[in-house]
Formats: C-alpha cells, structure tokens, sequence
C-alpha cells in the first residue's frame, strides 16, 4: 500500500518542475533587494538607507501579510473578486500540488509570494525622498492584500478576468499595472518632496542604478520563466523572451536617447532594461520570439514619452513607477490580444492570428486593474493619512530621511563621531534641530 | 574690500545661493566641511555600535567683495541660511590686503568686481 502512496505523490509532483521552481522563488526573492539597490541610487545620498529600507521593509510585512492572509484571497476559492479565507494562515498549504499543478501548493505559494513582496517594494518608488517610513510600513501590509492579492486573484487565483480568458503570463495586472497606477495614485496623496520643481534633484550613483537593473533582469528570468510552474514549453518560452525583449527595448531607447540628446545615457539604459522586461512578463509564455522583440522595441515609445513628460508636471511620481511599470505593464497586456499565437502558447490566438475576443478581453484587463489600483490605493492613503501624517516635515527632508528616520548614514565617515559606551544612550531620542 | 567667510547649513546652500543671485552678488567659492555650531549632537546607531555625531555636514561660503558690497552680502547671506535653530552658521568678515584678477592681472576693487558681459 505504502507503494501505491509514493506512486500517487510521484505521478502528481514533478520533481523537475519542482526543483526549477526551488531556483526561481529564490531568484524572485533576490529582485527586491535588487529594486532597492536600483531605487536607492536614483534619489539623493541623503536618502539612501531610507530607499532601500522601503524595498526590506516589504520584504517584511508584504511578505508575513501574504503568509497570513493574503496568499488565501489570492488564490483560494471565493468569488470572481476576491479567494476565500480557506488558505489563511497558510491551513491546507503543504506538498500536494493544486489542482491542475506539478509542484507542491506550499512551493507555489512560497514563489507568489515573492511577487508580492516586489509589487508592494516597486510602489515604494512613487513616495521616496519623504513619506515617513512607519507610514509607509502600514501602507505596505495593507496594500498587499487590499491590492496586490485582489488583482492576483483576478488574474492568477481564479477571478473574473481569468475565468473570461484574459492571459496575463507572470502579472502584467497585479505586479506592473497595479504598483504602477498605484504608484501614481500614492504620488498624488503623500505629495511632492520639498524640493521639487525648485531645485535639480538628481541621482547620487548610477552605478548603484545600472548594477540594481542587471540584477533585476537576473531575477526576471525566475520570475517570468518561473511563470509557467513547470519546466515545459510556456517557461522556456518565458524565460527566453525575458532574454530577447529588453535587448530591442535597449536598441530603441539608445536611438530615443540619441534623437533627444544625442547621447546615449546609462540611466536611460537601466530604465530600458526594466521597461523590457516588464512588457515581457505578461506576455511571455504567449508570443512568438520575434513577437516579443518587436512588443520589447516598441515598448520603448510610450513609456519614454511619458518619463520625458511627467517630470514637467507637478505631479512627484518620483521614479516613474508609471512609466516603466504601469505604461509598459499595459503596453504588453494588449499586445498579447494582438500577437498571441496558439502554435506556442498552446492556449489562444490573439487579433492578428484571427481572434478578437482575446484583444477585448485583454483591453478590459487594461482598464479594470489600473481603475481598481489607482482607487483603492488614494482612498486607503486618505485614510492611513487620517490615523497618522503620511510625510516628513520640510526640516526633515531638508536633512535627509536616513538620519531622521533610521539614525544612520549611507556614506558615515566616522568624523566628529564619539563613541557611547553607557547603555542609557540607547534610550536618549534621536537629538535633531526641531524646525 | 573684505572677505566674507560664512557657515552654512548644507540643505540651506541652494536657498544661499538664490538669494546671493539676487543681491547680484558674483564670484563666489563654495566647499564641503565638518563644522559644530553648539547644535545638539546627533545619536546613529550601527549594530551594537552607538555614536554621538559632534560635527556635522556644513556649506563654506567665500565672497571677496568691495565695501559697499559687504551689507548687501551679508543680507543676502542671513535671508537664505536662516531657519531660527541653533546651527544656522556664522558669517566671519575679514579685511582683504590684496586680490588680483589672473586672467587679466585687475588689482583689488577692479578685481573684486564682476566682468559685465552685457
């Protein structure tokens, strides 16, 4: 009896399947980290510890949120908008597969997981630079299963857009969609830094920027590739359209760049990898390879238009989640109602290869997640901001988040610095000039 | 003519600089120090290694000026660094026995006085 038991787990886990998903969740894992390090170089030395924090800080409570919740509302049985409490605190979670699955439920939640945690880490981008950090660690649990697991559950766990056919490979709704226009949504409630629109505030390390970009592409081959849950066609379709679409995304940004200004800048390159990867990963394991080249080059157009646009309004999206995420999460959701082609992805064709219904179904997406995200997220800031203020003040800023916020220094060099030996100094507030 | 030597605080030198624009007043070195003005010292923590920080990051200001300069200067000087705190800075002036133009070897006033290139 005892063989027919082994048989059964063999025949339903593969160990294949299992041991590239083992692989990916921890490649996923290593893009936020990554994202810190990408986000910590764009804003102000002063700034640095705090920016990075905000992407270890989701980390923590996006991350304990989906153990306790939010995997559940995700991918539970409910309703078409939102799974069930089934799941919570992870009851039900262990080596059976789901159903349908290859790898153990407890893995696939184990992977999700880490997609949570990034989405919540990129929406950070739009608040850096002044949103105290305490604020923004109660923005982040709550997010990620107001949001992030709704939208998940919409397009992954069984809701209403995938129960109607809309694709979305590795989260072009939940991941860059909905941090996007989240983001967008977050910029607009915490407000402008102090400084914006007065002074030039610039990047403090572009190396920081370049090497957080090549570390992300790196993960991003876990987390599209990852995507198809197997070791089969879909991910190795993934996985090598995450290779091929941010290369033509690079191309034709470095001729934006060169029309614009003629010279080709290395910020703009680190953007172009993350705006060809982001188009990829809802349509990766659904187009072509050369499909995913020409969605990679033009991917390029909009998000570019809108990073050269944004920066003369008002509006302090910090750094472009929207364009980089949202534009180019949208931009790779229709495409797949295009260019999708049942000869690889074994699932739909889109308009081009005779079926519209999937290209409306796709445009629906287009529009439900950025409209859920963007509401959800300013209504649950008004609130948070109700309870406790969202930003630093002006003084705080003017002497940087890192010192006010966490009492260290990214650069400390140690001068003037007397060493404490008492343990009373522990409990002596952080002395700071008040405003 | 006299050399007015003025501290600032760091997040205070663009609004110096400003308001230095609008005084017209030109010709200006500006560089990085470690500086205590009597403010509170600042507590970090790095693992089990606390530390009181004494001296903190302030903005030197230098601006060799003509006399009838020197009030317009300091003005211009107080309106952009002061917050009212304690650390806003000092402002030194010190009399100037010579200065000289390199590019065209202008003594003193001549050489203290901004080219109009108008």
């Amino acid at each position: 009896m005892s063989f027919a038991a082994t048989t059964t787990v063999a025949a339903a886990v593969n160990a294949g399947d299992t041991a590239w998903m083992l692989i990916a969740t921890a490649l996923v894992l290593m893009m936020t980290p990554a994202l810190g390090l990408f986000y910590a170089g764009l804003v102000r030395s002063k700034n640095t510890l705090n920016t990075f924090m905000m992407s270890v800080g989701a980390i923590a409570v996006a991350g304990v949120m989906w153990a306790l919740v939010g995997y559940s509302l995700a991918f539970d049985q409910g309703n078409g908008f939102v799974g069930g409490l089934g799941h919570a605190l992870l009851r039900g979670v262990g080596f059976a597969p789901r159903p349908g699955g290859t790898i153990p439920q407890l893995l696939f939640m184990a992977f999700q997981a880490t997609f949570c945690i990034i989405t919540v880490a990129l929406v950070s981008g739009a608040v850096v630079e002044r949103m105290r950090f305490g604020a923004f660690l109660v923005f982040a649990a709550l997010w990620s299963v107001l949001v992030y697991a709704v939208l998940a559950h919409w397009a992954f766990g069984g809701g209403w857009l995938q129960a109607h056919g809309t694709l979305d490979f590795a989260g072009g709704v939940p991941v860059e969609m909905g941090s996007g226009f989240s983001a967008l949504a977050a910029a607009l409630v915490v407000g402008a830094r102090k400084d914006y629109g007065r002074q030039a505030l610039l990047p403090h390390n572009a190396v920081y920027v370049l090497l957080g970009a090549g570390l992300l592409w790196f993960g991003w081959f876990g987390f599209n590739g990852g995507s198809g849950f197997s070791t089969g066609h879909s991910s190795v379709l993934a996985f090598t359209n995450t290779l091929l679409t941010p290369m033509c995304t690079l191309v034709v940004w470095f001729a934006l760049d060169l029309i614009r200004g003629r010279r080709v800048t290395a910020i703009g390159a680190a953007t172009a990898i993350i705006v060809g990867c982001v188009v990829i990963t809802p349509a990766g394991g659904y187009v072509s390879p050369p499909w995913a080249m020409a969605i990679g080059a033009f991917a390029a157009l909009p998000s570019y238009a809108i990073i050269m646009w944004r920066p003369r309004t008002r509006v302090d999206e910090t750094l472009d989640v929207l364009a980089a995420h949202g534009m180019a999460g949208f931009t790779g959701i229709l495409f797949i109602g295009l260019v999708a082609e049942r000869s690889w992805n074994g699932v739909s064709n889109g308009l081009l290869y005779g079926n519209a219904k999937q290209l409306a179904w796709q445009a629906i997406a287009a529009l439900a997640g950025p409209a859920y995200a963007f509401t959800v997220t300013f209504v649950l800031l008004r609130v948070i901001g109700l309870v406790a203020p969202l930003r630093a003040t002006d003084h705080e800023q003017a002497l940087g988040m890192d010192v006010v916020q966490h009492g260290e220094e990214a650069y400390a060099s140690g001068d003037g610095a007397i060493l404490v030996s008492t343990e009373a100094a522990l409990d002596a507030p952080v002395l700071v000039a008040q405003p | 003519m006299k050399l007015v030597i003025a501290i600032v605080r760091p997040e205070k030198a663009n609004d110096v600089l400003e308001a230095l624009y609008r005084a017209e007043v030109r010709g200006i070195s500006m560089s990085r120090i470690q500086g205590h003005g009597g403010e509170l010292d600042r507590v970090e923590t790095y693992r089990g290694t606390t530390v009181k920080v004494e001296l903190s990051e302030k903005v030197r200001f230098e601006i060799a000026v003509s006399d009838a300069f020197v009030k317009p200067t300091i003005d211009a000087l107080r309106a952009g660094a002061r917050t009212g705190e304690v650390g806003d800075g000092k402002i030194f002036v010190v009399p100037l026995e010579q200065a000289v133009r390199i590019r065209t070897g202008e003594t003193d006033a001549g050489a203290v006085t901004p080219v109009d290139d108008a």
